[in-house]
């Protein structure tokens, strides 16, 4: 186990270095106007991340130690067809964790 | 008048970032059980949730401590998981950047993956927003998911093992973030952008410190840019 120095000069490097990346374009760039170009990628940035943040965990979850999991595979799909269908963010939540619930008390 | 206006966002976001309290009292809970399982003490494992306010960067440090892994190359991984952060900074400065350099400060210190996700989702649905009211509106909904990550990580410090793992508990993080990304599929470049991401995502889960993920972000977003220009769609 790490000693308690090394310990805390990770828990507070990290600290920093998140906090870093956070305020890189916040701080630095402020008002400033950013190029077209680079506003134009930044449009797409959430939903590049966010997709490509969840996409693995779907098709290999960790609890399951990385197996396809048909339960799982049916939670996501619901909630991802009833947020694209209704655009409402917690209609999504809900069914996704009705389906997920109620197909792991079944199996 | 102004407070008025800047007051109601605050409660906007608040509501709008409730749900969320599902996702984060779980998943705080379990880094507080965790951390206490790898024989952090109750004062270490909150300073990791309050200084370091990450949930994937902290279980990847916290893994790699139990390996007894060199503290550089904690301190690699966890950073190389948290690079996503910057590209969210960026896309968020268009329209939280004008504000005093502490705001910002504010603004950079709880911008993790929800707060995020919900406020650049309400930025770009309601364009007719101030400064002050989409600050006001990113505090509302950092409200019921920061303060919580810091209270249910103590909850799962102090409990430790007497919580059972709960089956699928692990999956309501996923639930969260797809539950959003329908709303966020606006026009024929998001959808590109969103699909490009998950084949890349996919495609390149095999690399380490989860660059998988850095590939299929910038992938996506380049191929949203490319699609916004030949398709000649409005953003």
């Amino acid at each position: 186990m790490t000693d308690t120095t090394e310990l805390w000069t990770i828990i507070i490097a990290l600290g920093l270095g998140s906090f870093g990346l956070r305020f890189a374009f916040l701080g630095l760039v402020g008002d400033r106007a950013m190029p077209e170009w680079l506003l134009r990628h930044l449009r797409y940035t959430a939903v590049a991340v966010i997709p490509a943040l969840v996409a693995p965990l779907v098709i290999w979850p960790t609890s399951t130690g990385g197996e396809p999991d048909a339960t799982r595979l049916a939670a996501a799909v619901a909630t991802f067809a009833v947020g694209y269908l209704t655009k409402n963010v917690f209609a999504a939540m809900g069914v996704g964790a009705a389906v997920l619930v109620s197909l792991s008390l079944l199996f | 008048m102004a407070a008025g206006t800047a007051m109601s966002s605050y409660w906007r976001g608040l509501r709008d970032g409730l749900p969320f309290l599902a996702v984060v009292g779980p998943f705080a809970m379990l880094f507080g059980v965790l951390a206490t399982e790898a024989g952090l003490a109750v004062h270490e494992t909150m300073g990791f949730s309050i200084v370091v306010i990450a949930g994937a960067a902290q279980f990847t440090a916290l893994q790699l401590i139990n390996e007894n892994a060199p503290t550089l190359v904690v301190l690699a991984s966890a950073l190389a998981v948290n690079l996503r952060m910057a590209m969210y900074s960026a896309s968020i400065t268009p329209h939280l950047g004008p504000l005093p350099l502490w705001k910002r400060g504010i603004v950079a210190y709880f911008l993790v993956d929800q707060t995020y996700a919900q406020s650049i989702l309400d930025f770009e649905k309601n364009l007719d927003q101030t400064t002050a009211e989409k600050f006001a509106y990113f505090l509302g909904v950092m409200t019921p998911i920061c303060p919580p990550w810091y209270l249910f990580t103590f909850v799962g410090a102090v409990l430790g093992e007497s919580i059972p793992p709960s089956l699928g508990l692990d999956f309501a993080l996923p639930i969260a973030f797809l539950a959003m990304v329908g709303p966020m599929l606006r026009t024929p470049a998001h959808r590109i952008a969103a699909l490009v991401s998950v084949i890349l995502a996919l495609a390149f889960a095999w690399l380490p410190y989860n660059m998988g993920l850095l590939v299929a972000g910038l992938g996506g977003m380049m191929a949203g840019a490319q699609a916004e220009l030949r398709l000649g769609v409005k953003p």
